[in-house]
């Protein structure tokens, strides 16, 4: 692994407990602690906690923050509430997706409201350029609409705790009730234990797995202490570490699109199944001419969830045809340890993305057949449903 | 079978030649090292009896949650047995990879011991390496 590798607060933690540490879009990460599987699996029946300190977080103030967003983002923010939270895109002036992002809205401890916007880890570079350039210093400083932003990724940590047992882990070290914290929320909050000494943290109810859960984000001095804490107040519960191997097998099956397989600069939001993070009438974000105009026109291509009825794995690049004929790619795949399935998602064009149709993926030169269906893979179960 | 008494290849399979009645037969199966690295083991493939192998060209595949790799002979020969029980159930890999989780067995083609190989030892030192980097 190269030596320029950009280390988490937790990379000491990891690597002195067998961790195998992967180059991650220039991160030192952990793959697996054990196996992906037995990670996952986890994560699905208790609990799992992922360092996820790479990604990127931006931090918006000031009086002006509000508009600006607006003009940045593909989706409405001006009318977000403290402590909401709202899935959006970045798009360039072409429509292509810079990135994905989560912004949420919350208040100090003066009172004072701030923004977090969390990017991929692979596309912080390119935001923060992209803020830059669409931020002139005119902009910043007009009287009344002032907008300091700054970069916190290397000042927080970032964990999810991800799994139906989340609650139960985290609600004895955090001074908000947690069971009634909705969706798509998040606070500030203390954190009730002296490891964290008397520092503050941000907890939200979110997350990449199709799983209940939260991230934490929390002061990177502070990261290593806290995280050993999780994992011993979790330990009768069945709380394990979990690599980002887990995180991707996880995500995949919760058919939640992963930025550099599904998403990128040469795909529209539209056929992503995004449509509903732009915000065409009303805003002005570069991209949304360009956006208007696609949303027009009838679609080329369209994402959509596969299944193999093989063990092997349609993996990012794999051809899929439909009567002998090309008709798209595999973004992503891989063996659900939740189904015991090969599953994947993938493009095809319009006219072969119902739910049903039989593909053909090409597998290394050998044809397999796979059939749509629809995402996502895998629901968790919800109180009303449980038996 | 212990890991000291088998060859092994640059890619992870090991062999062990013995003389029957009817000339060499080469058993083959892939390393404990290669089993851990692979971890998630999901599928693996094996070709059928009476199949040809070459040295150093692929005969089946073995694929894990991360990665697809192909599996290479050791040996030239035939294919006179296959380990059906594994594909079946891969968890004899990780359990036993030097006895039960033998994948094919080859009668071999020239009466030569098989060239190119490592022992135990030098493969040894070659997963040290691989490991450090």
């Amino acid at each position: 692994m190269g030596a320029n590798l950009l280390k988490t607060p937790l990379y000491e933690w990891h690597v002195a407990h067998g961790a195998r540490m992967v180059d991650f879009t220039g991160w030192a990460m952990p793959l697996q602690y054990t196996s992906i599987i037995e990670e996952h699996l986890a994560a699905r029946a208790a609990c799992g906690i992922a360092d996820i300190s790479h990604m990127g977080r931006l931090r918006f103030e000031g009086p002006g923050a509000a508009v600006f967003l607006a003009c940045l983002l593909t989706r409405r923010v001006g009318d977000l509430r403290l402590g909401q939270i709202r899935y959006s895109l970045v798009t360039n002036e072409q429509g292509g997706i810079l990135d994905d992002v989560l912004v949420g809205y919350y208040h100090d401890d003066n009172s004072q409201p701030f923004y977090v916007v969390v990017v991929n880890a692979g596309n912080h570079d390119k935001i923060v350029r992209w803020v830059g350039d669409h931020l002139p210093r005119e902009l910043a400083e007009v009287r009344g609409e002032e907008i300091v932003w700054s970069d916190v990724t290397r000042l927080w940590a970032m964990f999810a705790v991800q799994g139906p047992r989340s609650v139960e882990l985290l609600q004895p070290l955090v001074d908000v009730d947690l069971q009634w914290m909705r969706y798509y929320r998040g606070t500030p909050v203390r954190i009730l234990h002296p490891a964290a000494r008397r520092q503050g943290a941000i907890i939200s109810r979110t997350g990449y797995t199709g799983e209940d859960g939260f991230e934490l984000s929390l002061g990177a001095s502070i990261a290593r202490d806290v995280w050993e804490v999780l994992l011993d107040m979790g330990k009768p519960l069945g709380v394990v570490p979990t690599g980002i191997g887990a995180r991707d097998t996880l995500r995949l099956e919760a058919g939640m699109p992963l930025y550099s397989h599904e998403l990128s600069e040469a795909v529209n939001p539209f056929e992503a199944g995004l449509g509903f993070a732009c915000h065409l009438v009303g805003y002005d974000f570069p991209g949304r001419d360009a956006l208007k105009r696609i949303a027009e026109q009838p679609l080329q291509r369209t994402r959509v969830g596969l299944e193999l009825p093989g063990r092997r794995i349609a993996r990012q690049g794999a051809p899929l045809l439909a009567r002998g004929q090309p008709t798209g790619q595999v973004s992503s795949g891989t063996f659900s340890p939740t189904l015991q399935k090969s599953i994947a998602m993938g493009y095809v064009r319009p006219e072969y993305s119902e739910p049903g149709t039989e593909l053909v993926v090409d597998l290394r030169g050998r044809m397999e057949p796979a059939r749509v269906v629809e995402l996502p893979f895998y629901r968790r179960q919800t109180k009303g449903t449980q038996e | 079978m212990t890991p000291e008494q088998l060859l092994y290849t640059k890619t992870h399979e090991w062999v062990h030649v013995e003389k029957g009645p009817s000339g060499k037969i080469a058993t083959v199966g892939i390393s404990a090292f290669a089993i851990e690295a692979l971890t998630d083991l999901v599928f693996i493939e094996l070709p059928p009896v009476g199949q040809e192998v070459q040295a150093g060209k692929p005969f089946g595949e073995v694929e894990s949650v991360k990665a697809v790799s192909d599996l290479y002979s050791p040996v030239d020969g035939e294919i006179v047995e296959v380990n059906r029980a594994v594909p079946e159930n891969l968890e004899i890999l990780a359990k036993d990879p030097y006895g039960a989780g033998w994948l094919i067995k080859v009668k071999l083609s020239g009466e030569a011991a098989p060239s190119g190989l490592m022992d135990y030892k030098a493969y040894q030192k070659q997963c040290e390496e691989a490991a450090e980097e």
